[in-house]
């Protein structure tokens, strides 16, 4: 349906489980990277917001894992993978207020359960899937120019 | 009106000064770090209890004008470390949130 946008830029960020003190420093990165490659401010300020939110839950209820991020034409992607436990019941994560973290992470400001509704709220796409035992991965999609990418990407790639 | 006039005003003092000409629009009160990224506005003064290196994270996520910590509640060297390579300014209030913000509210929008 859509023509392949070419991709600009590709990097992946580990994440370690449990490690408080680092966490947050893949979000600021993550925004940095993007601005520096010129993506819209909008996108920059959404992607960063997801990107905690996703970081934020490798980092509480995982191991460990790692945050892929992908920069085309078109749209950012950011992908979150972890061995972690996986999620239960995904359509009930996806629901505000609803929270399986321990009272530390509570104590600390986390686990409002807010944080898979606020990437859904700042991403254009959020496509999540979680195998218990084995881990989750989570994709978020953030259009760039969303009116010329609607109508069906008229521009060539150089 | 700038941060470091609401500073001066509201006696709050600066633990890292970033950027004390930062225009400060509104505020917001939350101790839920997800609540602050969905709801705080950039510009706001983000006026919390917590004050451990994710504080830092949000604030600068977020783009608000500084983060208050309140009831003279001092963030440990750790943040302090991160906000002035993040560039994120930090403020003390010796007052507890509610007076912090109502003070604050009326300084904004006498």
């Amino acid at each position: 349906m859509t023509s392949p946008a070419p991709l600009r830029h590709r990097e992946i960020f580990p994440v370690v489980g449990l490690d408080l003190e680092r966490a947050g420093q893949v979000s600021t990165e993550v925004q940095r990277v993007l601005r520096r490659l010129g993506v819209e401010p909008e996108v920059v300020r959404r992607a960063g917001i997801v990107c905690f939110e996703g970081e934020m839950n490798i980092v509480l209820y995982t191991p460990g894992g790692r945050i892929i991020l992908l920069v085309y034409d078109d749209r950012v992607e950011l992908i979150f993978s972890d061995q972690g436990p996986g999620i239960p019941d995904v359509e009930l994560a996806r629901q505000p207020g609803y929270s399986t973290a321990p009272d530390w992470a509570r104590e600390l400001g986390f686990g409002s359960g807010m944080g898979i509704p606020n990437m859904e709220a700042n991403s254009d796409r959020l496509e999540i899937r979680s195998r218990l035992g084995e881990g989750t991965v989570i994709r978020a999609t953030f259009w760039r120019r969303r009116d010329e990418a609607q109508r069906g990407g008229g521009e060539a790639g150089p | 009106m700038r941060l470091k006039e609401v500073a001066e005003r509201l006696g709050l003092e600066f633990l890292v000064t970033a950027d004390p000409e930062a225009e400060v629009r509104g505020g917001y009160v939350s101790d839920l770090l997800s609540d602050v990224l969905a709801h705080a506005e950039a510009g706001d003064l983000w006026i919390t209890h917590q004050r451990h290196l994710n504080v830092v994270a949000v604030a600068k996520l977020r783009g608000v004008a500084g983060v208050v910590f309140a009831r003279g509640l001092r963030p440990g060297p750790e943040a302090l470390r991160r906000a002035e390579e993040e560039g994120v300014n930090l403020l003390l209030s010796p007052s507890d949130a509610f007076d912090t913000a109502g003070r604050l509210h009326r300084l904004l929008l006498p």
